[in-house]
């Protein structure tokens, strides 16, 4: 398959100002992570392109004149509730000098959105409706009576609403969500996304490396037992956990999961060589966090599946969350953390979901080291431009792989990323 | 509650983490607890996760363990500023009390950086020895950000 060639992008496909090194989905130029052009050339070819990108969640807009603001990339937009029941998306920026629609972040606005410098409004599906002084002051100033109110409305983007999930996209060639994501990610979504949600909690971190580190980091299986530490001091890793990593067949989207582990062979043997080694300064002293139920009633203990370009969703044991990856210039990000339950948790399960929130998060006891790990990078590759990086583990092709020693996901994120850069 | 009593706690939680003695800091607490990191938006819209959630003096200790045993991340320290403990109200078994506090981290190459501004609201009770502890620290954070990572109790 040529990689390169993608007749989707609207953008004229202006030459790249640095060459991709190799052909290989194994290799990565380390250009690709500090480039401002790159940067602004992501802006408008995935962001603005044939992509879904996640806007919020129906539960945070469920009546008329709900509304979210969110970031597509660096596009400020506005996501609202029409009367209709459907949900709107168009850019948080005036049609008169470009201020900021809504600056909070979310809220309700009845019928009508108005921009606080000059009182322009629009109505919910972000037409400019109303221009304050359009016809002057007793005959005096005013708009020309030319004006014409409908070319002047902030860009529209589609939406589409899966799960309970909104996303949004800008180009008119981005395909019908489904189709977007592949039938066996689907399915991973629609295994979590099963019934309606209730948010528990938000959280912001911002990260000192490229948005792409973090994608990378989530789609890398490879990394979870050698730079977490966290089950393995404790004790609590089983070698004989089963899993796999799917990949999409566009490679940017993907879903990893470990099975739990007791009818797997050898998982016996191993519970008893383990308790004889245990040392008592080395177990939890409440383990209370660690009482998962199998409550999707499939044994997988943890999927972490992400939707190209720029959302994850976690299930670690009952930790459930929604991660939205925001870029902010080429060495800076911000994770946006929501927690959430289902809205039929009984109080047991909100308390061991609360508990098991300890495990993720800029906090987590497993994975804390995801915040700091891709900063590391970012300051490594400081004057390493023109070098390339190693992505290589379980081949240098992207299709799903039964085991978790593979980057598989990561050259399949590379893979749907060429395509829509152009690369 | 004695005003004066509740400062001497707050000074002996603040010096505990930022002269790193970790061990030490689940012993200000009653056993059960409950020790949570939130902001200032999640409470008030009632959302009732955090970023760190023990409701046993076990539990701090596993965060402890992990921190010096399991968790990586770069050297730093905190620098905590704990304002004055305002007496909210008494049940009998412990005083509500909110303190505002401000804490700099400071990376090992010595950047220091204004890393959370909130305030603790605390239940505080008096153990069988008479001596204060905290029956609750809801460390509410005003803004919702986290930097890189939080490896160090707030």
């Amino acid at each position: 398959m040529d990689i390169r060639h993608d007749a989707s992008v609207h953008e004229p496909a202006t030459a790249p100002n640095r060459p991709w090194p190799e052909e290989s989905l194994a290799r990565v130029p380390y250009w690709v992570y500090q480039d401002p052009d790159n940067y602004t050339r992501e802006q408008r070819r995935i962001f603005e392109g044939a992509t879904w990108n996640f806007v919020c969640l129906e539960t945070d807009v469920p009546a008329k004149g709900d509304y979210r603001t969110n970031q597509v990339g660096g596009l400020p937009v506005i996501v609202v509730r029409d009367a209709d029941g459907s949900i709107n998306c168009f850019e948080n920026r005036c049609a008169h000098r470009g201020a900021l629609i809504a600056f909070d972040d979310g809220g309700n606005v009845q019928n009508n959105f108005k921009c606080i410098y000059h009182a322009w409004s629009y109505d919910l599906a972000g037409n400019l409706r109303g221009i304050a002084y359009e016809r002057g002051i007793n005959g005096a100033g005013g708009m020309p009576r030319d004006f014409e109110r409908g070319t002047h409305s902030p860009r529209k983007l589609r939406t589409a609403t899966l799960c309970g999930l909104v996303f949004a996209t800008l180009s008119p060639d981005t395909p019908p969500i489904e189709d977007y994501l592949g039938t066996e990610i689907l399915g991973r979504l629609r295994r979590v996304l099963n019934r309606p949600i209730r948010i528990m909690g938000r959280f912001t971190q911002p990260l000192p490396n490229n948005w792409k580190l973090y994608v990378e980091n989530v789609k890398d299986t490879y990394h979870a037992s050698l730079l977490h530490l966290f089950f393995a001091t404790f004790r609590i890793t089983r070698l004989t956990q089963a899993g796999g990593v799917l990949v999409s067949p566009d490679g940017g989207h993907h879903a990893s999961y470990t099975i739990g582990s007791e009818d797997a062979p050898g998982a016996a043997a191993y519970r008893e060589k383990d308790l004889r080694s245990e040392r008592d300064d080395y177990k939890l002293a409440d383990p209370s966090m660690l009482d998962p139920v199998d409550e999707f009633g499939d044994r997988i203990q943890l999927q972490m599946l992400t939707i190209f370009p720029s959302v994850v969703l976690q299930q670690v044991h009952n930790c459930l969350a929604v991660r939205q990856v925001v870029p902010r210039g080429t060495d800076g990000m911000e994770l946006r953390w929501t927690y959430f339950g289902f809205a039929d948790d009984t109080p047991e399960m909100n308390k061991r979901r609360l508990k098991q929130q300890n495990l993720v998060g800029p906090a987590g006891l497993v994975s804390m080291e995801d915040g700091c790990v891709g900063g590391f990078v970012q300051r490594g590759i400081a004057e390493a431009g023109d070098r390339i990086s190693v992505v290589e583990m379980g081949g240098n092709t992207a299709e799903s792989q039964a085991t978790r020693a593979t980057e598989t996901a990561v050259r399949g994120f590379w893979q749907a990323y060429r395509r829509h850069m152009g690369y | 509650m004695d005003v004066a009593r509740l400062v001497e706690l707050n000074a002996a939680y603040a010096r505990t983490i930022d002269n790193e003695q970790f061990e030490q800091w689940p012993e200000l607490f009653t056993d059960p607890c409950l020790y949570k990191v939130t902001t200032a938006e999640n409470v008030a819209k009632g959302y009732e996760a955090g970023i760190i959630y023990a409701d046993s003096r076990a539990m701090l200790q596993d965060r402890v363990s992990a921190l010096r045993k399991a968790n990586i991340y770069e050297r730093q320290r905190y620098r905590h500023v704990v304002g004055l403990p305002v007496v909210l109200g008494h049940d009998g078994a412990a005083a509500t009390v909110e303190t505002p506090f401000l804490i700099v981290r400071i990376m090992g190459d010595g950047t220091m950086a204004l890393f959370a501004t909130g305030c603790y609201r605390d239940r505080v009770a008096a153990d069988g020895a008479g001596t204060l502890k905290f029956a609750e620290r809801i460390v509410v954070c005003d803004g919702a950000r986290f930097d890189t990572l939080v490896a160090i109790p707030l």
